[in-house]
This record gives structure tokens, C-alpha cells and sequence, in this order.
């Protein structure tokens, strides 16, 4: 009985990811083949050229479509297994999860992981989600709502007033609209002043416009393979050094005991992913973190959660630039949720992209991180505080 | 001997200051204040309200509930068992509609009183009209419940006996409403007196020929009429006797509730008449209807649980739009959001308890309390090892709060909270009968029955929890079993 992991026996062998925007020209289809076949040249795949290599398909997207036919219609896939996935905010992540474990077991050689998701055809502002037949007693609140509870119990908590936390949160707000400026694919592309960020409109609790992540259209991939095949595909593949994953049971809504001041499901994550990996200290070990925040708020929180950042010091580090772009670990160099935009079932791999990207000297220019550490952290969660589910993947460049 | 052993009345929060209407609708309005159910209540949920007061304030054991309203949210099914679901009566309580008229209460009354078992009678009414009428400015939004029941050795004692009661019917039009349509017509007021005039008298007289009494034997008579106009117009024909204040200036006219009100009103009264004094309810509602009775020496140590001139001098303005939104009077741009889907029947069946009843489990061995109610122990390990544990009357204090400004709601902001009860279990909840401003980690609030959307005409009721106030000190009651 164990969480053992499976480091270093898979490898990240390609990778693709679309712009990641408001599509109003690209359909679902669309994008998974965007996607796809920017993972397949990163792979060096050419699918006019011969049978199809990759043994194994899944699909991750919160409400894209129904059954593995939603990536294998578009793609045209012939015979091969395909299987949807949805664990909230982390599909994207999942998927990869799921493509990896298979390779790891033996059963497949090579596997793609897909997230899409399309979430601009609703009609409506902020992500939505249709839920089963129920009694009509469960809240309807926002995802910004639930998660805006965690800024005043934090403040509450470790002594932040109310101005040094709207401070705190601009500032992570800042960080990732200018890391986001700095990346083409982001969703936005602008710098924002604290100035501005303090004055955008509330949309729940304290929570303004710009502490909100961006809702888009987008979709990103992976190609899996064993380690040791993995330099048939690429010169620089990524090592998976640990996933870890978990379902929080909802206690949080109802224990008396949570205090909106951490999210013990990513706690339990990271600790996971730190033991397989044997990280020790992720703080010195890793070269970025890409974290999910959903909410500025969200970001606060993770950066204690997943260990870099003392408990109730997060806010200190947020100001002292540590997680900035050219900060001791820079966090979201890719412009996070923030500002890359977040299409569900896409996240989790986008933040593995960045990993890809900066591990492997691509990023652009302008926020290429120049390290010699050799590790990167994704974290990806979805639903609410108190109800959560968390991952953690920790990749590397270098195996054993 | 049958009579009165509890009552309880409702008002809801809001308030909307006549004198705003004129210069919106260009007429109507007037002076004082009329109350105004939240966009979230009904006559059900304000019954519910009234009915867990009345309850609240002796021990006894309902065998029969009689709900009566001119609003209700359904035909073909039965609203009473809204009500009943939500005080989480015995299943072998009956619960009957009295019809949706005006004299539909009166009615309750009477029935309850030729009744052998004990009977709550539970009347609301939410009132309105076009903007700029009479019955929008006029109107109120009330509940109250009477309860009644034969003394017995064991039972709980009468506060007021039944001494006589009168009644004439008759078939004429003085106002009329098709249902589903929110404004009701009127003929004409001066007909409408001269109408009930006589059939006041003649109902008069034979509750007081039945009492053997004469009408200066009567020392507080309360008078519910369609207007309050009409009301003061028909105490001429009683007999010199004194008739108390009508409530309309201070609540309006609550429509098939209002005969209730006034009876509570009547009863809050006579509370400090000598015990034995004799004391009359007069309805004029398609016919005329008359209660005469004796208070007893328990009436002037009653104490209901709120008493009405508490709850008239509590409450908070609604700007007039916001009323005229309330009632489906001035269509507002929604936020731009998913509206709710329709409840699930067969879910809603399966959540009776719960979604009705505000009842939860407790896990027999560690005493946590989960809301919702739930089968297996934390951290998994026992399965059904839980009690019900009912949470309707359990205060509890805030945890933290948000306020949504971009969920769908019926009246937004959506203002919720992490609430904490008292004794054991959490609940993020949504909050009510409060600005967005209102609330701070720590604010004491407790549960009241509500109805959250209406989708496919399917009215989805639940619990929220509104702060505890000064004005409305609901006591929490020390009892938990379900």
C-alpha cells in the first residue's frame, strides 16, 4: 500500500498549444487539430507518412463533448482507444495523468494526452457549469465568490489588513499580466498598473475584474512515451518525476475546523509529489512553478500550500518580488491563469507547456528563465475551497 | 370547550414607503408604510414563518393544518404541504388548501373551531397590484397562525375560548381576480359598503344572540374588510362597541391573511383586558363572518414569540423599483449568467428532510453534525450511523462572507456565508433580509424558509439564514431531535 510513482520512467516527447483567446472563429474541432498537430511536429510525428505511432488517446475537457469520439472524429482516428476525462479545473491534467500511468503500466508505448476546452459559445460571462437533475438545494454561487471567502479569512488570519492585502493581490495580479505581455500565446497581452488593478470593478467579495483569471477558448497536448524510447522522439524530453492527485471529500464545506486559510487538498498533493520526486526544499530545487490561479487570491494560498512560501509569509514574498519573472522562483512566468487564460480542459497541459518551453530554452526572449535548475512544479486544481480537487507534477530534464 | 391556545404572526423585513410611488407611477401611493415580502418569499414561506412562531410558543401536537391564501404557488397541488414539509409535522397531520379568496381564513377558522382535533390555521397573503392602485399601495405581505384545539387536562391551556360565532354568505362582485394574474379588479367602493353592511349586522347579531350577550358586553372588536375605508365604515354597525386599529397604515390590508392579523392583533390586546372579557373578530368577505371570544387568566401570561408592534417597528426600506421588481412589475436586466435549471421532482422527494425540514444527520458517535445529511461518518469507516438533527431553529454566527455580484439571482447581489451553528455543523449558505454592507465575520443569523427561484412554474424552496435582529428576537429553541 503506497503512493510509489513512477519517476523517470515516462517522458514528456512532445508538446503543443494553441494562442489561448476568445476563438470566436475556431470551433472545438478546430482546436483539438491546432493542437494536436503542433504535438505531433514537436514529436516529429508525421501522420500522412505512415500508421498513426501513438498507441493510445485520452481526451480532457470539462464540457466540450461527451466519449472519446470528441478526439476521434476530429482527428480521424483509426481504431484506437480513446477516453474522456473530467476532474473540474484539472481535465487537462488528468488526461495527461491517465496517458502517462497507461505507458508507465506497459500497456501502450506511445500515448496522447488532449485538453480542450471551448467555453466562449455559452453566451455567458465567467465559466459555467450545467449540473445533474438535483433537489435545488446546492448554492449557485461563482467560482470568484466561493474563492474571494479565502481573502479576508487569510487577512483575518495572519494579521493583513484590508489596503495591504488589496496591495498583496495587485501585485500577483501585475506579475502575471506582465509575464502574460511577454508570451504570444497568452489571452492578454498588456501590462496592468496596481493603480489599475485596485480600481477595476468588484465582482465578488473584494475580488475586482483583474484578481479574476481570463476565460478562453483553448486546447494544449502532450505525446508520451517510455523513458528509454523517449530520444526517438525529441534530444530534450521532459522526465515525469512525480503526479500526484486527489479528490477532496467536500469535508471543508461542512468542518468547522476549515478556516478558508489553506486548501488541504493541495497540501496533500504537494507532499506527495515532493516524496516521489525526492524534492526536500522546492523553494531552492525549482527552476519555475506554474500555479493555478484561478483567482489572485488562489495564487496567495498555493504559494504556502505547495511549500514556497512560510505559512502567512506568502504576502511578504508576493511584495519582495521573489516569484516575479527574474525573482528567486518565478511563478506563472508564463502569465498563469491570470493572463494566459483558461480554457478547463486545457490548463493543466498549458502549464505543463510552459515547463517544456522554459526547461527546454524555447520560451520567448523576453521571459525565458535563465537557470540551471532542472525542475518545474504544475499545479492545477479545480473547484472550491473547502471542495477541491488538486495535482501536482513535478518534470525535470535530467533522468535518475 | 374549544379555543385559541397559540398564535403567531409574520412580517417581512421590508418596508416600502408609500409616499415613493406617486412620483414614479404618477398616482397612488399615500402615507405610512406598507410591508413587502423579499423576493424570495411567498404566502407559503411566510406561513411557514408564522406557523414555526406559533409552534414555537406552546407545546402542542398538530393533528390538522388548515393554509389559507389568495397567492398561492400552485394549483392542482397542494400548498399546504409546503408548509407542513417545512415545520416537518407528522405525516399523519393532514394538511388542506382553503381555496385562494378572501374569506378563505375566515373559513379556516370556522372549521377549525367545529373541528375535534387541533388545528393550525396558518393564513398569508402577498398583495399587490398595477403600480399607482390602490390595493399596491394598500396592500401588505403578512402571515399569521392561530392554533386551535379543545382544553384538555394535558393539553395546553386555552387563551381564549370560543364563545359564538355568525355567518351570512353572498353571492356578489365586488373585486375579482382571474388566477395567475396579479391585479385584482374592483367594482365599486360605495357599493362594496353598502353590500356589507347588512350582512355585518345580520352576522352580528346572531354570534351575539348565540353568546347571549349584548354588544356592550363586547369590550375589543376587530374588523377586517376588504379597504380599511370600508373597515371603518362597517364598525358603525356594530354597536358602539371599540374597534382597534387596522393595520393598514403600519402594514396594509394583508388580503386572505388579514382577518388572521387582526385576530392576533385582537389577542396581543386583550391580553391586558381582566381575564373574561369578551372580545370579536368581524369579517366582510363575500358574506360576513363573526367570532366572539372569552379570554381566559393563561392570555395575560402569554407571550408570543415576537409580538406584532415589535415587528412593526423593525424592518428596512425597499426602494420602489426594487419592489415593482420583486413583483414581476418592472423586468430588470439579469446578470449575464446561466439562469437556474428546474429542480429535480423526484430529487426534491428524496430531500424532503432536508430541503423542507432544514434537517441534517449527527453522526452517533462523534456528535458531528453534516449539512447536508450524509451516510457515512468523516474520514469514512460507518455507514448509517447518524441521527437526525433538526437546524431550523438553531442560530449559528458567520465564518466568513462574499458578496457575488456576478451569480444569477432573482435580486442580486447574492450576499453568502460560511455560517457556523451553534452546537455543531457548517453551512455555506446564502443570507437574507439584509444590504450587501450588512455583515462582518462573527454576525449572528439563523435559518428562515424561503423560496429560491421559480423555474417551469416548479417554486424551489429552501433555507437561508437571515441576521438576527433586535427588532425580531426569535429565541433559539433548546430543542434539536428531529
Amino acid at each position: 500500500m503506497g503512493s510509489h510513482g513512477i519517476k523517470d520512467r515516462v517522458a514528456i516527447v512532445g508538446m503543443g498549444c494553441t494562442k489561448f483567446v476568445e476563438h470566436w472563429d475556431k470551433s472545438l474541432d478546430d482546436l483539438i487539430i491546432d493542437a494536436a498537430d503542433q504535438c505531433y511536429a514537436s514529436a516529429g510525428i508525421d501522420r500522412s507518412s505512415g500508421p498513426d505511432p501513438i498507441d493510445a488517446y485520452w481526451l480532457g475537457t470539462a464540457q466540450g463533448g461527451m466519449s472519446g469520439i470528441t478526439l476521434a472524429r476530429p482527428l480521424q482516428l483509426q481504431n484506437k482507444p480513446v477516453t474522456r476525462v473530467e476532474n473540474f479545473c484539472a481535465t487537462g491534467s488528468e488526461a495527461l495523468r491517465q496517458a502517462v500511468y497507461a505507458v508507465a503500466s506497459g500497456a501502450y508505448d506511445v500515448a496522447m494526452a488532449v485538453g480542450v476546452e471551448k467555453t466562449k459559445d455559452s453566451g455567458y460571462q465567467g465559466l459555467n457549469a450545467a449540473p445533474p437533475p438535483n433537489d435545488g438545494t446546492a448554492r449557485t454561487l461563482t467560482a470568484a465568490a466561493m474563492f474571494s471567502m479565502v481573502a479576508p479569512a487569510y487577512g483575518h488570519r495572519y494579521g493583513v489588513d484590508d489596503a495591504e492585502m488589496r496591495n498583496v493581490l495587485a501585485h500577483i495580479a501585475r506579475k502575471n499580466h506582465a509575464n502574460g505581455a511577454r508570451n504570444p500565446r497568452a489571452q492578454f497581452r498588456r501590462e496592468v498598473t496596481l493603480e489599475t488593478i485596485c480600481g477595476s470593478p468588484t465582482v465578488a467579495g473584494s475580488l475586482g475584474v483583474f484578481d479574476c483569471a481570463g476565460v478562453a477558448d483553448g486546447a494544449a497536448a502532450a505525446i508520451v512515451c517510455r523513458a528509454e524510447d523517449a530520444h526517438r522522439f525529441t534530444d530534450r524530453p521532459l522526465y515525469v518525476k512525480a503526479l500526484s492527485f486527489v479528490a477532496g471529500n467536500g469535508g471543508g464545506l461542512t468542518d468547522p475546523d476549515y478556516d478558508y486559510t489553506t486548501f488541504p487538498e493541495v497540501v496533500a498533493t504537494a507532499v506527495d509529489a515532493y516524496e516521489q520526486a525526492g524534492i526536500t526544499d522546492p523553494r531552492r530545487d525549482l527552476a519555475l512553478a506554474e500555479v493555478h490561479d484561478c483567482f489572485t487570491i488562489s495564487e496567495l494560498v498555493l504559494l504556502e500550500d505547495l511549500g514556497l512560501a512560510e505559512r502567512g509569509e506568502a504576502w511578504r514574498g508576493v511584495l519582495d518580488g521573489v516569484f516575479e519573472l527574474d525573482g528567486d522562483l518565478p511563478v506563472n512566468p508564463d502569465g498563469g491563469l491570470k493572463s494566459f487564460g483558461h480554457p478547463v480542459g486545457a490548463s493543466g497541459l498549458r502549464m505543463m507547456f510552459e515547463v517544456w518551453l522554459q526547461l527546454r530554452g524555447e520560451a520567448t526572449p523576453e521571459r525565458q528563465l535563465t537557470t540551471d535548475r532542472t525542475l518545474g512544479l504544475t499545479h492545477n486544481l479545480g473547484g472550491y475551497p473547502g471542495e477541491m480537487v488538486s495535482f501536482v507534477s513535478i518534470l525535470g530534464t535530467e533522468p535518475g | 370547550m374549544r379555543g385559541i391556545v397559540s398564535w403567531g404572526t409574520y412580517l417581512p423585513y421590508w418596508r416600502l414607503d408609500r409616499s415613493e410611488i406617486a412620483p414614479v407611477a404618477g398616482q397612488g401611493g399615500g402615507r405610512g408604510s406598507r410591508t413587502v415580502a423579499g423576493f424570495d418569499e411567498d404566502a407559503a414561506t411566510m406561513a411557514v414563518e408564522s406557523s414555526r412562531r406559533s409552534l414555537r410558543s406552546v407545546g402542542v401536537a398538530p393533528e390538522q393544518l388548515l393554509f389559507a391564501t389568495a397567492s398561492p404557488a400552485y394549483a392542482d397541488k397542494t400548498n399546504a404541504t409546503t408548509v407542513h414539509a417545512a415545520l416537518q409535522l407528522d405525516p399523519s397531520v393532514a394538511a388542506f388548501d382553503l381555496g385562494a379568496s378572501m374569506r378563505s381564513t375566515m373559513g379556516g377558522l370556522l372549521l377549525a373551531t367545529r373541528s375535534t382535533v387541533t388545528t393550525v390555521v396558518a393564513a398569508a397573503d402577498v398583495r399587490t397590484g398595477l403600480p399607482g392602485s390602490a390595493d399596491e399601495a394598500n396592500g401588505g405581505d403578512a402571515a399569521a397562525t392561530v392554533v386551535i384545539a379543545d382544553a384538555t387536562p394535558e393539553g395546553p391551556e386555552l387563551l381564549a375560548e370560543i364563545v359564538a360565532t355568525g355567518s351570512v354568505t353572498s353571492e356578489f362582485l365586488d373585486r375579482w381576480r382571474t388566477p395567475g394574474e396579479r391585479r385584482t379588479k374592483v367594482w365599486d367602493d360605495k357599493f362594496t359598503e353598502v353590500q356589507y353592511r347588512p350582512l355585518v349586522a345580520t352576522a352580528w347579531r346572531r354570534a351575539l344572540d348565540e353568546a347571549s350577550v349584548s354588544p356592550d358586553e363586547v369590550a375589543l372588536v376587530a374588523v377586517a374588510a376588504p379597504t380599511g375605508r370600508v373597515a371603518a365604515r362597517l364598525g358603525g354597525v356594530l354597536g358602539g362597541v371599540q374597534v382597534i386599529d387596522s393595520l393598514e397604515s403600519s402594514v396594509g390590508s394583508c388580503g386572505a391573511a388579514h382577518p388572521a392579523m387582526l385576530l392576533a392583533s385582537l389577542l396581543e390586546q386583550a391580553g391586558s383586558l381582566e381575564a373574561g372579557s369578551l372580545v370579536a373578530l368581524v369579517s366582510a368577505a363575500d358574506g360576513a363572518d363573526v367570532l366572539i371570544l372569552r379570554t381566559t387568566e393563561a392570555l395575560s401570561r402569554f407571550r408570543p414569540a415576537v409580538t406584532l408592534s415589535d415587528q412593526i417597528a423593525s424592518g428596512a426600506q425597499v426602494p420602489y423599483g426594487r419592489f415593482m421588481q420583486w413583483r414581476g412589475m418592472l423586468a430588470v436586466e439579469p446578470p449575464r449568467r446561466p439562469e437556474p435549471q428546474r429542480m429535480s421532482g423526484s430529487a426534491a422527494a428524496r430531500s424532503t428532510g432536508w430541503k423542507f425540514g432544514f434537517v441534517g444527520s449527527q453522526d452517533r458517535e462523534t456528535g458531528h453534525v453534516h449539512l447536508p445529511p450524509v451516510r457515512v461518518s468523516e474520514g469514512g469507516g460507518r455507514t448509517d450511523d447518524m441521527a437526525p438533527i433538526a437546524m431550523s431553529d438553531v442560530q449559528g454566527s458567520v465564518v466568513t462572507y462574499t458578496v457575488d455580484r456576478l451569480a444569477y439571482s432573482p435580486s442580486p447581489p447574492i450576499v453568502f456565508a460560511v455560517v457556523d451553528f451553534d452546537g455543531g455543523g457548517r453551512l455555506p449558505v446564502e443570507l437574507c433580509d439584509l444590504g450587501p454592507d450588512e455583515l462582518s465575520i462573527g454576525s449572528r443569523v439563523e435559518p428562515t424558509f424561503r423560496r429560491l427561484a421559480t423555474v417551469d412554474g416548479i417554486a424551489n424552496y429552501f433555507w437561508k439564514m437571515r441576521p438576527v435582529r433586535d427588532g425580531a428576537p426569535d429565541e433559539p429553541s433548546d430543542t434539536r431531535e428531529a
